[in-house]
């Protein structure tokens, strides 16, 4: 066994240990803080790793592998597993025959998320055993133990990370693969995995059995342990809690808990009475905290820890030993934010500009042109999940009736529509919404790094794939006005705009140009505009398109035509790559090609 | 050896290289047999947002973040984001400033002001200080984008790590086609 010291994030290491443990299919859909597990696995060779085009569909084809006897990954955010929900209480029923490891990588603080949600809670809902790692070592390691444990005890095994551990580096000892388990065979077994009512009624009490078995396994498993300090103050935690909570109270004694469903009680109770005061540090919803307390357990947990956002190194110390942390300077106060923006050249910036320039509601949907919303652009109304957007339009139309026409449209990009758009524009065309549909087919998953899906024409892997064809797709589903535009092209986009919004029926847009970081495709020339500093006016237009490379110069004068202004605006040659937009939205002529000064 | 925790924490905005340099440390401490972590946010945009990486090596470290108020190092690639995190450094700070101005959007529509006077207000909390145009050293080396490269060889003089583990890490990082520039980048660095 050759062992070999790297540095890697909680993701990569997760990837290793699936490698490590043998894993034959995976299946995720890119979300944050989750995409890098399948994109490092995928580095690996033999074995089937892909890219579906929703958690559903991800945990069923991971479902199937494991029926088949082999072992699967299935990896999305958290809340993927809302979408992914509907599989999983069930297949916590059936059981499997290879090991099946899901990966819930929660985000507390929203860093790139619409919600906190903890999703512990799933496991105690579904009635499923849950690993939570606290650094990459325990990543992988756990990802390991997981397998081998769902093998154990029949049932699918979540493994929760949270953004600090998904994507923090630590040192790993990695090691070589485990050959291959059984071999895959078909084996009908329709008592374990048809769940009609009458063989739904036999499994559930095997479930509550083996959760019985598992509480007793709990009690003696390796990744809980007692790290005994003083006994003065005990800390009950897991996941990145624990590291937080050993960096401000090293001298206290530690109940560490790898497992966090189902709870040691034993262990708990042992450990609770051996120490004077007892905490509980946990990240979001006193998941641990109430079980202990429904113990009997005097504890003190969210009294001292907030609910709310991620825990820090300073919030545990305020909790445990009432630090004060140093105040935000004064200077950093009034600084101005750098929040993250649409790249230069994003066919997306077209849109909303004729989006905020027509003042439309905008319902809108998951990725990257929901940074539509933040200004100058200000044009998107709604944000609530995967596919949402369309189903807003239709519920507003179905209120407002005439009211809503030509007032609202609905934003989707290419691979959310595929994610979760198709049946919400079903509902449209069937149930007589007057509603616009905007695709925005950047032909890239691009928020999460453009990952490939059903519509780019590639795999995971790299392999050549069919690619859906959008606008047969909307049309099979009964949608008759369908309209291609090139979204770098504002006056024609415009037109369309109004044109279809207008429409007492349902209508599809399909706004297609590459991502501008696309590596396959590329829609602008990448040379760079200048503004003629003789003829810019300081109108300002051309800065509501909110492009990083479009800059505000204060210089009170006059331009060349003896117009007095106030300023001028500059493009930086290196950020800016072509994309036209200002170019075409500059009535003074002032922004050309080549630096005719 | 150290034998107490060091806390680095880089700041700077998305595109700088920021997460590649502390990708480059945390191996580099590892390599000089040190326990090390490194934390950032990423998702979100893909460039243009402010980005902060806390790189921690020592015998044994629990948190990959830096608690408030405990910053050993600190290394600035942009002036506006290195007073964002002020109230982060420790009592007796080094700091690394590149002396390079990033314009926020609201800068670029005129509606606020870049803040002045940056390394002035930065002197006054710093032990040590040192002021590097990263960018101007990384255009000499032959790329704009080693100005991480030229960041790491500043700070090199402040740490004692032997030469050979930096160019190790640096030439294992980088294709060869960039090797050249970005070794060259590091030494303008610790020159400067």
């Amino acid at each position: 066994m050759t062992e070999k010291r790297v540095v890697l994030s909680g993701n990569e290491a997760i990837a290793r240990g699936a490698y490590e443990s043998g894993v034959r299919v995976a299946a995720a859909y890119p979300g944050t803080p989750s995409t890098e597990i399948l994109e490092t696995l995928n580095t690996h060779k033999g074995m089937h790793v892909e890219w579906s085009p929703n958690e559903k569909v991800a945990l069923e084809t991971g479902m199937g592998a494991a029926f088949g006897g082999v072992r699967a990954l299935v990896v999305m955010k958290h809340v993927g597993v809302n979408v992914a929900a509907d599989p999983l209480f069930t297949l916590s029923y059936t059981g499997l025959r290879g090991g099946l490891v899901l990966v819930t990588a929660d985000d507390p603080e929203m860093h790139s998320s619409q919600n906190e949600q903890d999703n512990r809670n799933y496991a105690k809902f579904a009635k499923v055993p849950m690993l939570e790692p606290s650094d990459s070592q325990e990543a992988k390691d756990f990802t390991a133990m997981a397998f081998q444990l769902s093998e154990k005890f029949d049932t699918p095994v979540m493994l929760r990370t949270t953004t600090r551990v998904s994507h923090s580096k630590s040192i790993v000892l990695t090691q070589e693969p485990s050959p291959p388990i059984a071999p895959p065979k078909l084996i009908k077994d329709p008592m374990k995995f048809v769940m009609l009512p009458a063989n739904a009624r036999r499994r559930h009490p095997v479930v509550e059995k083996r959760l019985e078995d598992l509480h007793l396994f709990a009690e003696t498993f390796d990744g809980n342990r007692i790290e005994w300090g003083n006994n003065k103050i005990g800390i009950i935690t897991s996941g990145i809690s624990y590291q937080y909570a050993k960096e401000a109270m090293p001298e206290a004694s530690f109940l560490k808990l790898g497992m966090v469903f189902p709870l040691p009680e034993k262990l708990i109770r042992s450990f609770a009475s051996r120490v004077e005061k007892l905490f509980v540090i946990e990240e979001l919803d006193p998941f641990i905290e109430e079980q202990v307390k429904a113990m009997g357990i005097e504890a003190t947990g969210k009294t001292a820890f907030p609910l709310c956002g991620e825990l820090t190194p300073a919030l545990v110390a305020k909790g445990l030993k009432g630090f004060t942390p140093p105040p935000l300077e004064e200077i950093s106060k009034t600084l101005p934010p750098r929040p993250p923006i649409m790249c230069p050249g994003c066919p997306h910036r077209g849109i909303f500009s004729i989006l905020s320039k027509l003042k439309l509601f905008v319902t809108g949907d998951i990725g990257c042109y929901t940074l539509g919303f933040l200004p100058p652009l200000s044009a998107i109304d709604t944000c609530v999940c995967m596919g949402a957007s369309i189903g807003h339009a239709m519920g507003l139309d179905k209120a407002l009736g005439e009211d809503a026409l030509g007032k609202v449209v609905a934003v989707i990009g290419d691979s959310t529509f595929l994610h979760s758009g198709i049946t919400g524009l079903l509902n449209v065309v069937y149930n007589k919404g007057a509603v616009t549909l905007i695709i925005l087919d950047n032909r890239t998953t691009a928020m999460t790094g453009r990952q490939d899906h059903p519509g780019t024409g590639f795999t995971l892997q790299g392999e050549e794939a069919i690619q859906v064809d959008l606008v047969k797709l909307v049309k099979a589903l009964g949608v008759k006005h369908v309209k291609v535009v090139n979204p770098y092209q504002l006056a024609v986009t415009e037109r369309v705009i109004k044109r279809e919004i207008q429409r007492p029926e349902p209508s599809v847009i399909i706004a297609r140009a590459p991502c501008v970081l696309s590596r396959r495709e590329r829609a602008v020339t990448g040379k760079a505009f200048f503004v003629s500093t003789e003829s810019c006016t300081g109108c300002r237009v051309c800065l509501r398109l909110g492009c990083p490379a479009i800059e505000w110069v204060k210089e009170e004068g006059m331009n060349g035509g003896g117009k007095k202004r106030k300023g001028k605006a500059f493009i930086d040659r290196f950020l800016c790559n072509g994309c036209t937009l200002c170019e075409q939205i500059c009535k003074w002529g002032a922004i050309k090609e080549k630096n005719g000064e | 050896m150290e034998n107490k925790v060091i806390n680095i924490l880089m700041v700077g905005v998305g595109g700088q290289g920021i997460i590649l340099a502390s990708e480059i440390l945390a191996d580099v401490f590892m390599d000089a047999g040190f326990d090390v972590k490194k934390s950032e946010v990423h998702g979100m945009a893909q460039r243009g947002g402010s980005v902060s990486t806390h790189v921690r090596f020592g015998p044994k470290v629990f948190s990959p973040l830096i608690k408030e108020g405990e910053v050993d190092i600190f290394m600035a690639f942009e002036e506006l984001e290195a007073l964002r995190y002020i109230h982060c450094l420790g009592p007796q700070p080094t700091i690394l400033l590149n002396e390079q101005r990033l314009n926020p959007p609201s800068v670029s529509l005129g509606v606020e002001d870049y803040p002045e006077k940056v390394a002035v207000i930065l002197s006054q909390r710093a032990a040590k200080i040192k002021s590097i145009p990263a960018r101007d050293l990384a255009l000499k080396a032959g790329d704009v984008r080693a100005v991480n490269a030229v960041m790491l060889g500043a700070l090199y003089n402040f740490l004692s790590i032997t030469e050979n583990t930096w160019n190790d890490n640096l030439l294992r990082r980088f294709p060869p086609k960039a090797q050249k520039i970005n070794l060259e980048a590091f030494q303008l660095g610790r020159s400067a």
